[in-house]
């Protein structure tokens, strides 16, 4: 952890154990309404869920090194890049809720989150967001900013035709533009040694001449550096990158699925290497911080993950006519 | 406007639109154009010839072969507050840039809540008559015109060319701006008079939610786009022979629609043919069928009257080709059997 500012890695932490929080309570409150029976469309929170517990270092390692002004467009798992990002987690839960206090007023839901305050966005098709990011990279060189663009995508949407393409169009262009391939090894159920031709994404680099990362071992803290290294060199025009991290979902594509092409023993496995908790004690090892005081960070957490769950639950849906609304501006 | 002031020349289709966005990238740094060929070579089909010398590559910019990955990053760059104008060739190449069109272009300012404006104007050429078959011909009007987010618009003469272009960029919504081959009064194409017509010098706007009569008449009312209007105008000249007097509206914008304009006509006229260069089944004529059917079926004397691409792929030889595109003499003919009846 040398070299790297205390601030930082707490800052991670937080947001790490901010998204698992909310994913972990979201698991619970997305069965209500859909038990004994399981209907998708049943309950408060209807219609497919992603969740990304496990997966949480990808997003606090990279997003650590932007700022506002920095895009980030993200997939159908989103909750901790836009959590990292700094969504507003009040109205990302109610628009999680089809409520009318939503960031879209209800029209999106949890795969169409777009908060351009903070220049976050996600969205349900694999591989569609990276050319938007290459757009906005490809705004921020024009307008001569320092801003850069990150795309966060699945190891499954290496293989589409968009990830090549806009690869190719950041290196010719020389965009501040970095994609970041989050490797759980499965897209749904394909595993990536059965989709895809390199066992790595990052050496894809070479053959668009920009540089690529990869970081093992779901470490938040290798993700940390690479990312450093990456944004460093998009913000001083070196162009783009492909960072790879092998991370980990411990949860199946959706919630629902029965995951029969996984080995039951896998996800235990996982959990026991868990980045947070590895990073909890990593932090107190190196003495930045006491155990307690990391209990006070977490009871923080729980109180603003409730309150956004309260916040949720107790706003109007939208008015049934509201649906007619906001098709053209 | 001081009209003694105003100058007008004689422009082709593709100059219009050169002009149009000349004229607005002189006035707002935030546009730029990307596509392919767009830049020295001014476009396949001219609509941005001479930008490049004028503006350079950085606002006048040839792609590669990546309509997906220009396509999707004119929304990334649009969401950044740039206003974007992208060439998509031909619109038959939709199919490698739908999912940026339709699940992005179309939707994200819904999904947003209104949160996320796309300022987008999506330039493509359309249409058949020269033999360039099935892949290279079509017009899609309806395709676009079905998926919700998008205004689609299919401008027939230079005059409307130039001024629905500055409309559509000034738009702050995704504009689909279809421009028909044959209408650009290009050198290697066919010479339509209509591709050649007076255009003011200075910046203006047609609206993008409005139909034009450009030929009145009492007996019948034809509604036609681009080349299909070009046709019914024909048409109408050989029916006032006959002693019908058709009124041709040239329909301009494909959503949304213009019922008002349509309606009023066929209350005056009692009679419709809706002509379409694009495939019959669920198309233009349907859809302006069924406006006229729920909303104005007393006005009508007979059934309504479509003439479209019989639901096959738009062949090669000039023969076959000329059999499934709706011309002049196809809608003299029907024109002649709907007021028999």
């Amino acid at each position: 952890m040398d070299n790297i500012r205390k601030k930082d890695l707490l800052w991670m932490y937080r947001v790490m154990k901010t998204s698992r929080c909310f994913e972990e309570r979201m698991e619970k409150e997305y069965l209500e309404g859909k038990q004994p029976i399981f209907n998708i469309g049943s309950g408060p929170v209807p219609g497919e869920m992603h969740l990304s517990n496990g997966q949480e270092p990808a997003a606090a390692g990279m997003i650590v090194h932007l700022t506002k002004n920095d895009t980030v467009t993200a997939t159908h798992r989103p909750h901790h890049e836009a959590i990292a990002k700094g969504v507003d987690l009040n109205k990302m839960t109610a628009e999680i809720y089809g409520k009318k206090t939503g960031l879209s007023k209800g029209k999106g839901g949890h795969m169409h989150l777009f908060d351009p305050k903070v220049k976050f966005s996600c969205g349900g098709i694999v591989g569609a967001g990276i050319p938007h990011a290459v757009g906005a990279a490809l705004a921020n060189k024009k307008r001569n900013t320092n801003w850069v663009a990150v795309a966060f995508i699945g190891e499954g949407a290496a293989n589409t035709g968009a990830f090549h393409e806009s690869l190719n169009l950041a290196a010719l262009w020389k965009l501040p533009f970095i994609v970041v391939v989050e490797d759980n090894s499965w897209a749904i159920s394909v595993a990536k040694e059965n989709s895809t031709s390199v066992p790595f994404n990052c050496t894809r680099a070479k053959a668009y001449d920009i540089n690529g990362y990869y970081v093992k071992n779901n470490d938040p803290v290798e993700m940390y550096k690479v990312s450093k290294e990456a944004v460093e060199r998009a913000r001083n025009d070196e162009g783009p990158s492909i960072i790879e991290i092998k991370t980990d979902r411990y949860l199946g594509h959706f919630q629902g699925d029965p995951e029969l092409y996984r080995n039951k023993k896998e996800v235990p496995s996982l959990i026991k290497k868990d980045p947070i908790s590895k990073l909890r004690k990593r932090l107190i090892k190196a003495n930045y911080v006491t155990i307690e005081e990391l209990d006070t960070v977490d009871s923080l957490i729980i109180k603003e993950v409730n309150t956004a769950y309260e916040f949720a639950k107790h706003s109007k849906y939208p008015e049934p006519a509201e649906a007619l609304e906001d098709v053209f501006c | 406007m001081e009209k003694t002031l105003e100058k007008i020349k004689k422009l082709t289709g593709s100059k219009a639109m050169a002009q149009a966005l000349k004229q607005e990238m002189d006035i707002d740094d935030s546009i730029f154009i990307m596509g392919e060929d767009i830049g020295k070579y001014g476009g396949i089909f001219g609509s941005t010839s001479g930008l490049y010398d004028l503006f350079g590559k950085e606002r006048v910019m040839d792609t590669p072969i990546s309509e997906t990955g220009f396509i999707g990053a004119a929304i990334g760059a649009a969401a950044e507050g740039l206003r974007p104008v992208v060439e998509l060739m031909f619109v038959d190449f939709h199919g490698v840039a739908m999912d940026q069109i339709y699940n992005h272009m179309a939707k994200i300012h819904y999904m947003s809540g209104g949160n996320v404006k796309l300022p987008i104007v999506l330039l493509t050429a359309v249409g058949g008559g020269y033999s360039d078959a099935a892949q290279h011909s079509q017009t899609l009007y309806a395709s676009f015109g079905h998926l919700p987010g998008l205004k689609v618009v299919a401008p027939t003469f230079p005059y409307d060319i130039k001024g629905m272009l500055i409309a559509a960029i000034r738009d702050n919504n995704p504009v689909v701006f279809m421009f028909h081959k044959t209408l650009q009064g290009l050198g290697w194409m066919d010479q339509l008079d209509a591709s050649f017509g007076e255009v003011p010098e200075q910046a203006y706007e047609v609206p993008l939610n409005k139909s034009k009569i450009v030929k009145s008449g009492e007996d019948v009312t034809i509604v036609g786009v681009q080349m299909m209007t070009v046709e019914a105008l024909k048409a109408a000249d050989i029916l006032a022979k006959k002693g019908i007097n058709a009124e041709v509206v040239d329909l301009r914008s494909i959503k949304p629609i213009d019922k008002e304009t349509i309606l009023n006509s066929v209350a005056k006229t009692h009679h419709l043919l809706v002509v379409d260069e694009d495939y019959l089944s669920y198309g233009i004529t349907a859809e302006i069928s069924a406006i006229v059917a729920s909303e104005g079926f007393n006005y009508l004397n007979a059934p309504i009257g479509r003439l479209a691409i019989p639901d096959v792929p738009i062949p090669y030889s000039r023969v076959l080709e000329k059999n499934v595109i709706p011309n002049s003499e196809k809608i003299v003919n029907a024109v002649e059997k709907l007021v028999s009846v």
